[in-house]
């Protein structure tokens, strides 16, 4: 049994600071993710959003060092977990702490199933290696994770294979998996997206009610902004590889400060209101390769006064959350 | 928006489906077992000239397949399907003609449907060509025009699918459809696989087109919220059959079917305050392959009662307007 350390209740548990990662492309690296500051603190939830492209899966990969190889680095920053940074941990030991201590969901749950195994011996083969148990305790505690993941008919179930399973049942497989070492933190990208919406309703019902029993931190990476205000706690919205705005879930949606930020809600049709206020947001997502100089969003913002097109905004402490925005944070400041 | 209601029916206006059916029969997994899967299984609905009704519901309930029978990409197996007076199911040669001209679809990925080594140009003048519209200068004109309209510059024309980013081939794939001058358009799913800001800047162009051109649309999405944008009614599928029929925003508003209501509250609002609602919701989606016996839906509906598992419901009308398959409302 692995004992997890007895830690405080709040307080970071995963802190990113400064974090460039970079693509090669030809003889130039081009950073997709450009100075990234992000703290997840324990019994937390959150969520990470953003349009494509705008570098949510390079910073999950970034974390866990599962970069392809070659034509990827991390070029800048550190990334601690639990006051330890994980960019000078030896290779064995990064893959202890992945599995061990950071369990991992992704958006399809295939990737991380064998289509030739059953799905209890899949279970089970992760709490031999994670948990060091024989094979009588690995069985059942795979029916105890299945049932606890709420498998219907956990007990049959588990000697199907994956593709016997609907995609919703193989997530559940999935995140049992990743609680088989009792991590302290799950890191999920887009775990529902491939999902129908009432199978996604009770994934992320599981998701939160799993965090709250394992006392685990939990970051959740999606483009959804209704997933978002369903499950965070705390929200980072990103475009172009930096935080644009921080905020705790209900004042970011209350009162979103970045124009970024409002732009995406405003461009979200909604089920619950009216038609006639959906307003597209002008232009595109910039590629790595054409990074506007000054704030990333400049080009496309209706905001923009000279300084926003040459110089980058820094983020910015306001209130209860931070932003990066020159004109927003100057107005707080003027007034 | 006070575009007519899908209830309307009983002119040869629009488009008229009913009873519509079709199955597919596949061999399972290892070859040994043979399945009926009853993709669609008595549809009835009604687009009016220049409406627009919303197909809705979670994988696999039958919204292509409808879709597809009424652009005869799939014949359907029975049932009526009738388009400006013309049955869609036994037009050949003229009247088939004129009703690809009539109708067109637009689809969710573009890209695979246009052809990578034509020009944009090539690719829009054929259907002139083809149907003996226009040819040469007036054929290039009328593309060029088009272009304009959904918001792409004439450069276009010379370019190649490969150089276009996902939403400007969905204005590509747009225009196409639109190059023959139909009154129907059929869109399955044509912004789920885009951003939220490009999808947006789509819906729009969507939306200015029906008004400019008085498009008639039938939308597949299983994006309750896009639904709610684009459209002035809809039906909600489960398992091959309609469950709930009627203006959107009463039915996304006051749902009256079990399932319209957990379709709704399971559909995220960015709004955290709504978070109370994330209820249970038990069950997984059953195969059409071996649909339940009585309603299709009884064995998720918390309000099933003995009847639901014996018998099953029709869509009736219960309030004007609006119609809902279930035995709560008999
Ligand atoms: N292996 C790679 N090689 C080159 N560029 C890459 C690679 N992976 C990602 N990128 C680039 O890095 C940027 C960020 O990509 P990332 O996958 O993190 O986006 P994302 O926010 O997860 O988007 P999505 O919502 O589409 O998953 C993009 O511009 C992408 O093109
Ligand atoms: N060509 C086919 N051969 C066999 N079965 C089919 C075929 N096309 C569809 N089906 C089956 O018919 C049913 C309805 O499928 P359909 O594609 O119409 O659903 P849908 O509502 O469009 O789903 P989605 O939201 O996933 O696109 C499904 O059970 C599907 O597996
Ligand atoms: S810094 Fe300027 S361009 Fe960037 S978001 Fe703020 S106002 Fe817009
Ligand atoms: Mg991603
Ligand atoms: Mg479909």
């Amino acid at each position: 049994m692995t004992q997890v350390p007895p830690s405080p209740s709040h307080g970071p548990v995963l802190a990113i600071r400064g974090l460039r990662t970079e693509f090669r492309s030809g003889r130039n690296w081009y950073p997709a993710v450009r100075g990234l500051d992000l703290t997840l603190n324990r019994n937390e939830t959150l969520a990470v959003v953003g349009e494509s492209g705008s570098g949510k899966s390079v910073t999950a990969l970034s974390i866990l060092r599962l970069l392809p190889e070659g034509g990827a680095r991390i070029a800048a920053g550190n990334i601690e977990l639990d006051g330890k940074d994980l960019l000078t941990l030896s290779e064995r030991d990064m893959d202890r702490v992945r599995g061990d201590r950071i369990g991992m969901v992704f958006q399809e749950p295939m990737t991380a199933l064998n289509p030739t195994m059953r799905i209890g011996d899949q279970v089970e083969e992760a709490l031999r290696i994670h948990r060091g148990l024989d094979r009588a305790a690995a069985r059942r505690e795979a029916l105890a994770l299945l049932e606890e993941v709420k498998l219907p008919s956990a007990a049959q179930r588990m000697h199907e294979y994956p593709h016997q399973f609907s995609g919703g049942m193989r997530q559940r497989v999935v995140i049992a998996m990743a609680l088989a070492c009792r991590p302290q933190v799950l890191l999920a990208d887009e775990p529902t997206t491939a999902l129908d919406v009432t199978i996604q309703a009770q994934v992320l019902s599981l998701l939160d009610e799993l965090k709250r029993t394992y006392g685990m931190s939990m970051m959740i990476i999606t483009h959804n902004l209704g997933v978002v205000a369903l499950i965070a706690d705390r929200v980072a919205v990103m475009y172009a590889g930096q935080v644009v705005e921080e905020a705790p879930v209900r004042s970011l949606f209350a009162m979103p400060r970045h124009p970024y930020t409002e732009a995406l809600l405003r461009a979200t049709p909604r089920v619950d209101e009216d038609a006639g206020t959906l307003a597209p947001i002008p232009g595109q997502v910039p590629s790595i390769r054409a990074m506007p100089p000054g704030c990333a969003y400049a080009p496309r913002c209706p905001l923009r006064r000279p300084p926003c097109e040459t110089e980058v905004p820094p983020l910015q402490a306001d209130g209860d959350r931070l932003l990066r925005c020159w004109v927003r944070n100057n107005e707080r400041i003027a007034a | 928006m006070s575009a007519p209601t899908v209830q309307d029916a009983g002119g040869h206006d629009g488009l008229e489906v009913l009873n519509l059916r079709k199955e597919y029969r596949s061999t399972g997994l290892f070859g040994r077992t043979r399945r009926t899967v009853r993709a669609v299984d008595g549809v009835d609905f009604h687009v009016p000239p220049g409406g627009s009704l919303g197909l809705v519901g979670e994988s696999g309930c039958g919204k292509s397949t409808a879709a597809r029978c009424i652009l005869r990409l799939a014949e359907a197996d029975s049932g009526s399907i009738r388009y400006e007076g013309l049955d869609v199911r036994a037009a050949r040669g003229p009247a088939l003609r004129m009703l690809r001209r009539r109708v067109q679809m637009v689809f969710q990925d573009p890209y695979s449907t246009l052809n990578p080594k034509r020009t944009i140009g090539q690719t829009l003048e054929e259907p002139l060509h083809v149907h003996g519209i226009a040819s040469g200068r007036a054929a290039r004109e009328a593309a060029r025009a088009l272009l304009g309209e959904v918001g792409l510059g004439t450069d276009a024309m010379e370019r190649l699918p490969s150089e276009f980013s996902g939403g400007q081939r969905q204005r590509i794939g747009i225009a196409r459809a639109l190059i023959l001058g139909p009154s129907l358009l059929i869109a399955d799913e044509p912004v789920s696989a885009l951003d939220v800001s490009v999808q947006a800047q789509i819906l729009r162009l969507l939306d200015e087109l029906r008004e400019r051109r008085g498009l008639s649309f039938l939308f597949v999405s299983h994006d309750l919220g896009v639904v709610r944008h684009i459209c002035d009614a809809v039906a909600v599928m489960y398992l091959g059959g309609i469950v709930e029929r009627g203006p959107v925003r009463e039915v996304f508003d006051a749902p009256l079917h079990p399932y319209t209501k957990i379709l709704r509250a399971a559909s995220p609002v960015p709004d955290p305050a709504a978070r109370v609602t994330m209820m249970r919701i038990e069950g997984e989606i059953p195969s059409a392959a071996a649909p339940p016996p009585g309603c299709a839906f009884h064995a998720r509906c918390p309000a099933a009662f003995a009847r639901c598992s014996q018998e099953r419901p029709l869509l009736r009308e219960v309030v004007p307007g609006r119609a809902v398959a279930c035995h709560l409302f008999p």
